[in-house]
């Protein structure tokens, strides 16, 4: 089947399975390998990418799900990693392996653009559904914060990265 | 992703090709031997080797090689640092590159033991050492000065009449100097270091958080196809029969065929079993390939192991604790004497089971066979026996096969062996094709190798006045006759031996078809478990602080430990991975007190269900003792707050890389302890994803894990595994002291335990 998808603000046309995961389309077929594989079954959140906004689980979205809805990954969340969530990870040198953090960052990133302020408690529960093998969780709590703290100083930024692909540039 | 090209060249050609790219120079230079240990009782130390390159562009940029492979666990950050400091360069200034798996200029091109600081420390400061002497040398041969009357400083000699040359500079005239002898080298005070002790981000964070391809998994070839490998769900299991035919048929399936292998018959697994039978197929993507398997229909010959279970090995492991013990391990003084004289005699059986590395990316590999050459990008921790498994599988010169080592999106042990690595080489010779394997996360928790589980029956006798005079243990692992299965064994040094006069160890063991291997901190991640809580038990016994029953204990040593020590089982950790051979007394006192001071034990009130546990531990040359506050209300667990106290030598190269993967060796712990195991049915791996293994997630996480380093004058050692170990048994220790239960089996989730 041909689908036609807009990720990270470009057009593309794939030749996938109905049932084919967005995940695979990504990697495998627009060879875009920022987001990960790490369980295919949604427990781990490392294909998290954003669909129409939302955080979705690329793993367990087919691709004939996606229609419309523009989809944005870790690599078009910023044109050069200026998002804050991309700022904070890096001051906070959150990854020891990084695996999963393509996934933690557009969760988070997800997170702030809802709630530009979030508790702990907010940060536990929109991030609980990413698992970090590594045990990074203390600094990504911290980065999340520190994402919120640099979002509300500097309001050109949207926390979003749905439609950023543009107006990112410093 | 640029492999880099795997040149043979000589040190000298090399420098001369540098020189003529760009007027930059490269330096070859000879390092002292480095002691190879792996975990798990690796290889004797490799031979002197010239290796290890700096290369200075003439605008001044250096670059240095990092040499082992990158997992996590921040090396390729941290051994360039240590030339970068002694080198007297700019960090910003400093580019780093990924060897290759090359032994004619690298040793110790593994990540396993905590090895990477102690074998690296000297010889890589020795490195940099040389070259800034290099560089004074041709600036004092330049201006005609002595070189006493020359300083460098942000990778610029300096002469006294204040005129200076950049590094770039002098590059050219370098690369004809003759290196100086590494001995000869003054190294820096510690006072004196700019890198070396300041955090410095991990190197890679930039290209992390923007996506960029950095694993194993992101790695492609043009004209490649996507594997997947069916296996067997029982080891060693075979194919009789499967519906190729049909599958060749299907979408986007580009290849199918069946993989006969010789039988290992062997009684006792090999650590590394190689390639297994079973079915591969290739397709144009991954989903494809995938998508074809769920329609595979295989008749499977299951061999020799398709009746085990864990239910089983739980009743053999029973019955045989009321057998005498198969063998004995240790018997210093006579333990069954001291029990008859004993004030007080405990018994208590403690079992851990079998868990899954489960690292977040599954094994696989990219492999392209060409020309008669084979070519592997891998994550591997240990390259080196994996291109000699390669070799030996395909029948291959170890020569024709080039290895490049590419970030690994974690290890923990599991990648210490090879066989995703030989899978995906054996598959591309027979595909003709290049091939970029990868297993599914259901096949990466089926067919680990897995840490053992195991059962220790234990018996301690205290005297009147509380102290531990007798220790037996009947240690209940897997094997057959003297053979313990790999990571399978208990050495004869193992903590309390050498602190008790009366200390019996023995053995019994039943065969095991399934794999087992070193997970992160191997054996001590059980063992510490089990001694510490047994140690607390013996302390409540006793009417003991925990603290002070421990610093009583470790004062009581009798031996020197290193003068017990034997060999170890086989398959053990052995040598100086881990256990206790070699314990300080000292320094675990040192470590025991700076946490108990820091946590303030025994002097905060604290609320009803909330208390305080301590364990300590020695592996991987690194001193540990930790205390954790928990909350503990109807079995659901809180743990508040974790205080490390650590004593891995006199400096900390990378404080921020040093905390980080602290705590995170602890979270890694609390996952192990709540909810991780692995059973056995009709010789099938049960669990195989992430919601039957699991791991804590961010709100189970302790908001708090506070990270101490007791520096010491001992020269510094690693921190991937002795973290670790003692937080299991410090959360058992403070669940027993909150709720008056004590727990003697993991997962706790078996028994009804769950986070908070």
């Amino acid at each position: 089947m041909a689908y036609k998808l807009s990720v990270n603000g470009h057009t593309s046309s794939v030749d996938a399975p109905a049932d084919m995961p967005l995940l695979w389309v990504l990697r495998d077929l627009l060879d875009m390998r920022g987001t990960k594989y790490g369980c295919g079954i949604g427990q781990c959140g490392a294909c998290t990418v954003h669909l129409g906004g939302q955080p979705v689980r690329a793993c367990l979205t087919p691709i004939s799900a996606v229609g419309n809805k523009p989809v944005v990954t870790l690599e078009g969340l910023s044109a050069d990693g200026s998002h804050p969530c991309q700022l904070a990870w890096r001051e906070i040198d959150v990854p020891q392996c990084g695996y999963c953090q393509a996934g933690q960052i557009m969760s988070a990133a997800a997170l702030l653009a809802k709630n530009p302020k979030p508790s702990d408690k907010d940060i536990d529960s929109a991030m609980n559904g990413n698992l970090c093998r590594c045990g990074t969780y203390l600094r990504i709590r911290a980065a999340v914060h520190r994402a919120a703290e640099l979002a509300g100083a500097r309001p050109s930024h949207t926390a979003t990265g749905a439609n950023n692909n543009n107006n990112n540039r410093e | 992703m640029k492999p880099i090209e795997t040149t043979q060249t000589s040190r000298r050609s090399f420098l001369k090709i540098s020189a003529l790219a760009g007027g930059g120079v490269l330096l070859s230079l000879a390092a002292e031997p480095i002691a190879s240990a792996q975990g798990r009782g690796g290889p004797p130390a490799a031979p002197p080797d010239p290796h290890n390159f700096i290369r200075i562009a003439a605008d001044g940029t250096v670059t240095i090689v990092a040499k082992n492979p990158e997992l996590g666990q921040g090396v390729k950050t941290m051994l360039p640092m240590l030339i970068a400091e002694e080198l007297d360069v700019d960090w910003k200034n400093v580019r780093i590159e990924q060897a290759d798996l090359d032994d004619t200029r690298y040793t110790g091109q593994s990540a396993g033991g905590s090895t990477a600081t102690p074998n690296n420390w000297t010889p890589m400061r020795e490195v940099g050492a040389a070259g800034r002497a290099l560089f004074v040398t041709a600036a004092a041969q330049t201006w005609n000065v002595p070189e006493p009357e020359c300083s460098t400083a942000s990778g610029r000699v300096r002469h006294s009449s204040g005129k200076s040359l950049a590094y770039g500079e002098l590059a050219a005239k370098v690369a004809t100097l003759p290196a100086p002898a590494l001995g000869s080298l003054k190294l820096k005070e510690p006072s004196e270091y700019k890198i070396v002790g300041h955090t410095q981000p991990g190197n890679e964070v930039g290209n992390i958080v923007t996506g960029k391809p950095l694993f194993a998994i992101d790695v492609t070839v043009p004209g490649m196809q996507h594997a997947v490998f069916e296996k067997c769900p029982v080891f060693g299991g075979k194919v009789e029969k499967a519906n190729l035919d049909e599958i060749r048929q299907l979408p986007g399936v580009k290849q199918a065929f069946i993989v006969e292998r010789p039988d290992i018959t062997d009684t006792v697994l090999p650590g590394e079993t190689g390639v297994p039978n079973g079915v591969v197929i290739l397709g144009e993507t991954w989903w494809h390939a995938q998508s074809a398997r769920k329609k595979l229909q295989i008749s499977w010959n299951e061999g020799r192991w398709a009746n085990q279970s864990s239910v089983a090995f739980a009743q053999h492991a029973e019955e045989m604790s009321k057998q005498p013990p198969q063998r004995t391990i240790r018997a210093d003084g006579d333990a069954e004497t001291a029990f008859q004289s004993a004030a007080k005699v405990i018994e208590a059986h403690y079992t851990y089971p079998f868990i899954s590395h489960a690292p977040l990316e599954p094994q696989g590999a990219t492999a392209h066979f060409h020309d008669g050459k084979m070519e592997i990008w891998t994550n591997s921790q240990n390259p080196g026996p994996g291109r000699r498994l390669v070799a030996q599988t395909l029948g291959m010169d170890e020569k024709s096969i080039a290895v490049h080592m590419v970030r690994g999106g974690g290890g923990f042990g599991r990648r210490l062996t090879n066989d995703y690595m030989a899978e995906a080489a054996y598959i591309a010779q027979k595909a003709g094709v290049p091939v970029k394997l990868l297993w599914s996360r259901e096949d990466d928790m089926t067919h680990d190798n897995y840490r053992p589980g195991g059962f220790q029956y234990l018996k301690a006798g205290l005297d009147s006045s509380g102290k531990l005079v007798a220790w037996r243990n009947h240690f209940i692992s897997y094997g057959d006759g003297e053979r313990f299965v790999s990571s399978g064994a208990m050495g004869p040094t193992e903590f309390p031996q050498g602190f008790i006069p009366n200390y019996a160890l023995h053995s019994s063991v039943q065969p095991l078809g399934i794999r087992t291997g070193a997970l992160r901190a191997p054996s001590s991640n059980a063992f510490a478990f089990v001694i510490q809580s047994f140690i607390d038990e013996l302390a409540h016994a006793a009417g003991k602080d925990p603290v002070q029953f421990r610093l009583e204990l470790l004062n009581s040593h009798i031996a020197p430990a290193a003068a017990a020590e034997a060999p170890a089982g086989r398959g053990g950790r052995g040598g100086r991975g881990g256990g206790m051979p070699g314990m300080d007394p000292e320094r675990m006192k040192g470590v025991v007190q700076l946490a108990a001071e820091k946590c303030n034990w025994g002097k905060r009130s604290l609320p009803e269900g909330t208390a305080m546990g301590i364990a300590f531990h020695f592996s991987h040359r690194g001193y540990f003792a930790e205390v954790a506050e928990v909350t503990v209300a109807a079995k659901k667990v809180r743990v508040n707050k974790i205080w490390v106290a650590a004593d891995v030598g006199s400096q900390i190269i990378n404080p921020g890389a040093a905390e980080n993967i602290v705590q995170g060796g602890i979270i890694d712990g609390l996952s192990e302890m709540m909810g991780q195991e692995i059973t056995v049915d009709k010789g099938r791996v049960v669990e195989n994803n992430y919601n039957r293994h699991t791991m804590v997630r961010l709100a189970q996480a302790p908001p708090a894990v506070e990270v101490h380093f007791l520096k010491t004058t001992f020269s510094p050692t690693g921190l991937g595994e002795p973290a670790l170990p003692p937080v299991l048994p410090a959360v058992a220790n403070a669940i027993f002291t909150a709720s008056g239960q004590r727990v003697r089996s993991l997962p706790l989730s078996k028994s009804g335990y769950s986070w908070a």
